[in-house]
């Protein structure tokens, strides 16, 4: 297995690869107006962390990392749950899912 | 045998009496309390007594004196100075320790009967037991700091003492005056004690003269720390000008009065004067103002006691007086004299207090003259202990004052020409001290009742055995005679041969001296006893002079105006303004203020926009990852060398 990712492909590659689906979950999570799209950019940044993982743990033939990735799953399923759940709620109250609108917590 | 003398009991005995009744008097048995109280000074006055037949007993113990004591832990120890907790025992801390602790046992036992009927009955004995410890550390002191603890301490006892009746606005004001007034004086004593560091490096008083017998300590800083010195001295003992605080001190209880402000503590500053006299041998402009000092305040406080009505405030001018008397003794360096007249003056100005605290006591607590009248069959015991301190203070042969008021004035004659007038003041003073001390007695005793309270009843027994006990010390104290006195002190005080003395001239003054007081005694009984009209006439005759005496020169209206006022004024000013307005105001306004202003700011953050938030977040861990990932070691190390090749261009 190793074999076949160093030869193939680059270590750096799969780096350059989870370091750019995190920086377009944050340039998302930015930008983006709506929460289901910030909602989502939060998924890719997630993702975007378990490639380094997956990516280390083969580097380093250690499997701590495909088991901190199985933790980011689950994690991020019961987060994705709870957190659809809340934009649901927001929804049905405001009727409106842009962020720019939901600032009750300003003074 | 000397070396189990224990000198440290002397202090802390009184101290433990003081922490027992101070702490436990009130629960504890009344009973109880006068046995810890006159415990406390007997033991004390008896270890002093068996260091003093020690030293009486054999020669060979008498000439290991000075002896020392000194606890093994040093006290201070810094640079040069050290400073240890020493304890001196020699010919003059032994004379002032008898005096101390035997005057000081005999005015406790008066005290039980006339504090007996007092609610702060166990208080008051703490405090006279608090005074004992200070008294006996500041005469055994081996330095000056220690003396000072002492000299403090004695202070702050006749703070609580004078202000003991605190309920009363006049008592606890006069507390306050006696602590303020003392407290311009240690300035002194702290300057002089800076001043001896910095000049000697020691503040131990045998290593100062040690150092003082090396030719060249002239004048210059040596007269700086003397007048320091009897700045401080000054104030403890009541000289001009500072005196003010102890006619203010009578409102204290009377055995207070005959204990601490007549007999022991005011005394502390011709102690003080005397332990450190090798300072004011090097400098005769010191000794000079000394006895002009002395002179001076014994005949300005004479004057005023001639014309005083209350019982108590005569007897306080007379002490500032005789107080006068032992600096002019001081002045001119004779110390022997001066601490015998010391001694003597504590047996019947003990005596005339408690006599005076035994009349008020008798006649429901009146102490105007004017009021009484006619007690000598009603009071037989406290008449004729009174007569006795009345003939020994206005100098009577051979009363106990006679030898002492001898032995300063004929040291003062002998002194050249400004002798003679330090000598003449003397004995004005003395004349005007028979008289006002006659003319206190024969109104009184003499005469007719002028007292509304009829039963008037002689004190208890308690109280009538130290009146007879200080009387006869008062007849027989004197009989020593300054020759075997000064010359059993002389190892501590050094011992002066003044030229020009001699037997005869010394009967003459003697006789001189007699006739004068004899003299004050002849024009009291003519204005007191034959022609009692005589005196409101002569004070209507001269209205200003009266006035100006009955209102004691008005040094305290002038001091108020002077200094008391402007200083309240100003301390007023600095309070509101300065201190309320200025830090207290200004410190509330800059911590509202910064708070404000700070929130003005950080609220532009909570803008309560998710994605400014997030914003905040990422630009946090873009720092933090910025901070991991510079190598802030090579960039640190590079730096310096940037700034010298700059440099060197």
């Amino acid at each position: 297995m190793n074999s076949l990712f160093s030869q193939e492909v680059p270590l750096s590659w799969y780096l350059l690869l989870s370091a750019a689906l995190f920086s377009l979950g944050v340039v998302g999570f930015l930008i983006k107006r709506n929460l289901i799209t910030v909602f989502m950019s939060i998924e890719l940044m997630l993702n975007g962390v378990n490639l380094s993982f997956v990516t280390f743990a083969c580097q380093w033939h250690a499997v701590k990392g495909q088991i901190f990735v199985f933790f980011v799953m689950v994690v991020a399923a019961a987060e994705a749950a709870v957190g659809l759940a809340i934009i649901i709620a927001v929804f049905r109250a405001r009727a409106t899912l842009a962020v720019d609108r939901i600032d009750l917590m300003k003074l | 045998m000397t070396s189990h003398l224990h000198l440290w009991l002397i202090p802390l005995l009184p101290f433990a009496g003081f922490l027992i009744n101070g702490i436990l008097g009130r629960r504890l048995p009344k009973s109880l309390v006068t046995t810890v109280a006159l415990a406390a000074p007997l033991a004390a006055f008896g270890v002093v007594l068996n260091a003093a037949l020690g030293v009486f007993g054999t020669v060979a113990a008498a000439t290991s004196l000075p002896y020392i004591e000194s606890c093994p832990l040093p006290w201070i120890n810094a640079g040069v100075l050290h400073v240890d907790f020493s304890f001196v025992l020699d010919q003059l801390s032994l004379v002032m320790l008898l005096v101390v602790t035997g005057v000081g046992f005999v005015i406790h036992v008066y005290s039980v009967g006339y504090m007996d009927d007092d609610a702060g009955y166990a208080r008051y004995f703490s405090f006279l037991n608090l005074f004992l410890f200070f008294m006996s550390v500041l005469v055994l002191a081996g330095n000056a700091l220690l003396m000072f603890v002492g000299w403090e301490g004695v202070g702050l006892a006749s703070y609580l003492l004078i202000g003991f009746y605190f309920q009363k606005k006049s008592a606890a004001d006069a507390g306050k005056k006696a602590f303020i007034v003392n407290r311009i004086g240690d300035v002194g004593f702290l300057f002089a004690m800076f001043l001896l560091v910095a000049n000697f490096g020691t503040l131990t008083f045998t290593e100062v003269a040690a150092k003082l017998a090396y030719p060249g300590w002239n004048g210059g800083v040596v007269t700086v720390i003397a007048l320091c010195l009897m700045l401080g001295a000054a104030g403890k003992s009541a000289q001009l000008p500072l005196y003010i605080w102890l006619p203010d001190a009578m409102e204290g209880p009377t055995p207070v009065s005959a204990l601490i402000h007549a007999a022991t503590m005011v005394t502390a500053g011709v102690y003080m004067v005397a332990r450190t006299h090798v300072l004011f041998d090097h400098s005769p402009f010191a000794l000079g103002v000394v006895a002009i000092v002395g002179a001076a305040t014994a005949l300005f406080a004479a004057t005023i006691a001639l014309v005083q009505n209350d019982i108590k405030r005569v007897l306080a001018y007379s002490t500032i007086s005789q107080l006068g008397y032992m600096f002019l003794a001081c002045g001119v360096a004779a110390y022997s004299a001066a601490i015998f007249h010391l001694v003597t003056h504590s047996f019947f100005k003990a005596l005339l207090f408690l006599a005076a605290g035994s009349v008020i006591h008798a006649i429901g607590g009146e102490q105007d003259l004017r009021k009484m009248g006619g007690l000598r069959k009603k009071l037989p015991v406290t008449f004729w202990t009174m007569t006795a301190a009345v003939f020994a203070i206005a100098g009577f042969f051979p009363f106990a004052g006679f030898f002492s008021k001898d032995a300063i004035l004929y040291a003062a004659f002998l002194q050249g020409t400004s002798g003679k007038v330090l000598w003449f003041v003397g004995l004005l003073t003395a004349l005007l001290t028979s008289f006002y001390m006659f003319r206190l007695w024969y109104m009184a005793f003499m005469g007719e009742s002028r007292s509304e309270n009829l039963h008037a009843h002689e004190s208890p027994w308690s109280m009538r055995g130290p009146l007879v006990i200080l009387a006869l010390l008062s007849v027989c104290g004197g009989w020593i005679g300054l020759e075997r006195f000064g010359s059993f002190l002389a190892p501590s005080v050094g011992a002066r041969a003044a030229a020009g003395g001699s037997a005869h001239l010394e009967v003459i003054l003697s006789i001189v001296a007699v006739a004068v007081a004899l003299e004050g005694w002849l024009i009291a009984d003519k204005l007191y006893r034959r022609k009692p009209a005589r005196p409101a006439q002569w004070a209507a005759a001269l209205p200003a002079g009266y006035k100006l005496l009955a209102n004691k020169y008005f040094v305290d209206e002038f001091y108020g105006a002077t200094v008391v006022k402007p200083l309240l004024a100003i301390s007023r000013f600095f309070l509101e303004w300065v201190v309320d307005v200025a830090i207290l105001g200004g410190a509330a306004w800059l911590l509202g203020g910064v708070a404000t202003f700070s929130g003005a700011i950080l609220q532009r953050w909570q803008s309560g926009n998710l994605r400014s938030y997030a914003a905040w977040l990422a630009a946090g861990a873009a720092a933090v990852l910025l901070f991991l990932l510079v190598p802030w070691a090579t960039v640190l190390a590079t730096l310096p060398a940037i700034h010298l090749g700059m440099a060197g261009h």
